[in-house]
């Protein structure tokens, strides 16, 4: 799935040549709908669609890799600190320079970008699993022990239903983040919006290339934000029973 | 009052059980031993500090014992897994600690679920219980959070009972409830467990409450001393120590009369007379105690110490206060307080004269220590639940 956005733009022109070209765009004015929507299929799904898959990659690895050490971590707790500090670590790197760390080791492709971006997303993850698994009352949990449920048990049907708002909460920060950081991997592997946007900066500005893709990195991260809002109100109806919903 | 599939009880046997925290230079428990039968209700009680938590948490194995043994139906709870041990036994914590995920059904099947109940029967349980505990059918789509704190802890008991464990452990059950409702539901308790009859481990500081709810009252002390293991009439009447003394406080005499219900012990006569008859020798006959009733049977005044030939309403003093054979030595007492102890008329469930109370019948119920098996104890020994 991951190929390289149409060739309209790569190392083109800043106004493409080809194809009847708008008074807007000669004049290079705020936005040109009629660009847009010439481009809109051939330019710009592609690299919303690469965006989204790029992005989705990180937060799944990233949630994956959070999850079992917070799972880890609410057994042991003398693993919090050793991975707090690690993913501070990661988290603190500016994310430019972390691509420009990466490359001479993994080179210049989507395992470097990945890494980076799933990089991001872990301290969050960790922190907010940790948080909502940390977060049970302790008299369910000692209730749900002195029933007769396991470890597991109490862990499965206890601990985690409860820690699933706090643990949303976190996904839809990471996923956001991620969406905007997946924008500054194109500095490093040409793909995504961030390709849309660095080709447009790079050879001058040309308006609605830049700001068309840009405001659709805004609004995926709106649109991603809000069905992560939706699905904690469908996972957790109980919570909303508990603020009186 | 519905009752659930009643099914077993166990007796329960703590055998010189030791508990020692690490750090701690006192044992928290040291060398206890007591037995519950079958079919009773348990109260730990004592300051905090004295390790009653601790004695009860032992059971489900939730914290495990140093040494010594807790048998439930003869067999060590060693013998089991801690799980499966848990899940044979109801437990009933102050904040209940019900699931916030889960609606009251779902909170109530918890246990059966775990045991591999289908889900038939679950529901059936469920709908049940629900019953059991007096909440609507329909309160069980809803979730905790949308419960009153005396419901959820309702539905606290409901699950400790789902799979109809032989034991219960209730650590201060009504603790976080309001006195109004925290009476209202021991009342509702001891209605349920005179159904259900399970052998009850209930932890509480409350003496008052111990003593409404024990059948046996265990006393400790700080460091887990057993001061005193009885019945809450013998541990009124005849406090083990000094501590137990203070610690049932000063007025066990009078905690001891609200113990006895009026219908538990030997009313004097009453003489029933009806308008026209007369009232002579009965009255002569000694206790002197007669009351004029109407064709019914139901009494309209008092015709104490009156001798005459034929009756006149006009008479008879009016019935300004009565007492009901539910009602206490405690409240008879009281109300003869307000009336220069004169002895008081008493009314069964029918209200119909059932005889009367006096100042000597209280001081002889005082005199006598209910569970001790003397042939003179005119008072029924069975405990009963207070209404």
């Amino acid at each position: 799935m991951i190929g390289q956005v149409g060739g309209a733009l790569a190392g083109g022109p800043v106004i493409p040549t080809f194809g009847t070209t708008s008074k807007c765009v000669l004049q290079n004015r705020t936005f040109c709908w009629d660009w847009f929507k010439d481009r809109w299929s051939s330019t710009f799904v592609p690299a919303l669609l690469q965006h989204i898959q790029l992005s989705v990659i990180a937060v799944v690895i990233g949630f994956a890799i959070a999850f079992v050490l917070a799972v880890a971590a609410h057994r042991a707790r003398w693993v919090i600190a050793p991975v707090t500090f690690f993913t501070s670590l990661l988290y603190t790197v500016p994310s430019l320079a972390a691509f420009e760390i990466l490359v001479p080791i993994t080179g210049i492709n989507y395992f470097t970008v990945e890494i980076a971006l799933v990089s991001y997303t872990l301290l969050i993850l960790f922190t907010n699993t940790l948080a909502g698994l940390s977060g049970v009352s302790p008299e369910v949990l000692d209730a749900a022990t002195g029933i007769g449920l396991t470890r597991t048990q109490a862990l499965l049907r206890v601990e985690l239903p409860l820690a699933l708002p706090t643990i949303i909460a976190g996904i839809r920060v990471a996923v956001v983040t991620i969406i905007s950081l997946t924008t500054v991997a194109a500095y490093v592997v040409p793909a995504g919006l961030g390709k849309i946007i660095f080709d447009a900066i790079g050879n001058s500005v040309f308006n609605t290339a830049f700001i068309g893709a840009g405001v659709l990195c805004i609004l995926l991260a709106l649109v991603a934000d809000a069905l992560f809002a939706g699905l904690q109100r469908v996972l957790t109806p109980w919570a909303a029973a508990r603020r009186g919903g | 009052m519905p009752v659930a599939a009643t099914g077993t009880a166990a007796p329960l046997e703590f055998r010189d059980v030791t508990k020692s925290f690490p750090g701690m230079e006192t044992p928290a428990l040291d060398h206890l031993s007591f037995e519950v039968p079958a079919g009773e209700v348990c109260v730990l009680v004592g300051p905090s500090g004295c390790g009653k938590t601790t004695a009860m948490r032992l059971v489900n194995r939730m914290i495990d014992m140093t040494s010594g043994d807790i048998l439930i139906d003869g067999k060590s709870i060693k013998g089991s897994q801690p799980a499966d041990l848990r899940r044979a036994i109801g437990y009933v914590i102050q904040h209940v600690g019900l699931f916030p995920h889960k609606n009251i059904l779902d909170n109530i099947t918890v246990v059966p679920k775990l045991l591999g109940w289908d889900r038939k029967r679950c529901a059936e349980r469920a709908e049940e219980l629900l019953e059991l505990i007096s909440l609507p059918q329909e309160m069980g789509s809803r979730y905790p959070s949308q419960l009153s704190g005396g419901q959820r802890q309702r539905v606290g008991v409901a699950r400790a009972l789902a799979a109809d464990p032989p034991l219960m452990l209730m650590d201060e059950p009504f603790g976080a409830i309001d006195p109004i409702n925290r009476d209202r539901l021991q009342n509702e308790f001891l209605r349920l467990q005179q159904a259900i009859k399970k052998t009850v481990v209930f932890v509480t500081h409350d003496i008052d409450e111990a003593i409404k709810m024990g059948d046996r009252i265990a006393i400790l002390r700080e460091g887990g001393d057993l001061v005193q293991f009885d019945t809450p009439d013998r541990i009124l009447a005849e406090p083990a120590d000094d501590f137990v003394a203070r610690f049932v406080g000063a007025d066990r005499g009078l905690k001891r009369l609200a113990l006895t219900k009026l219908d538990e012990i030997d009313l004097e006569n009453a003489t029933v007379v009806r308008e026209g008859e007369s009232v002579g020798l009965e009255a002569a006959n000694g206790t002197g105690n007669v009351v004029l009733v109407d064709n019914d049977g139901r009494p309209v005044g008092d015709l104490r110490g009156h001798q005459m030939s034929a009756v006149r309403a006009a008479d008879a003093r009016p019935l300004e206060r009565t007492l009901r054979s539910t009602d206490s030595l405690r409240d008879a007492l009281s109300m003869m307080m307000t009336d220069s102890l004169r002895p008081l008329l008493v009314l069964d469930a029918e209200g119909r004269v059932a005889g009367y109370v006096s100042i000597d019948l209280i001081n002889d119920a005082l005199r006598r220590v209910r569970g001790d098996n003397h042939s003179d104890s005119g008072i029924n020994l069975e405990k009963t639940a207070a209404t």
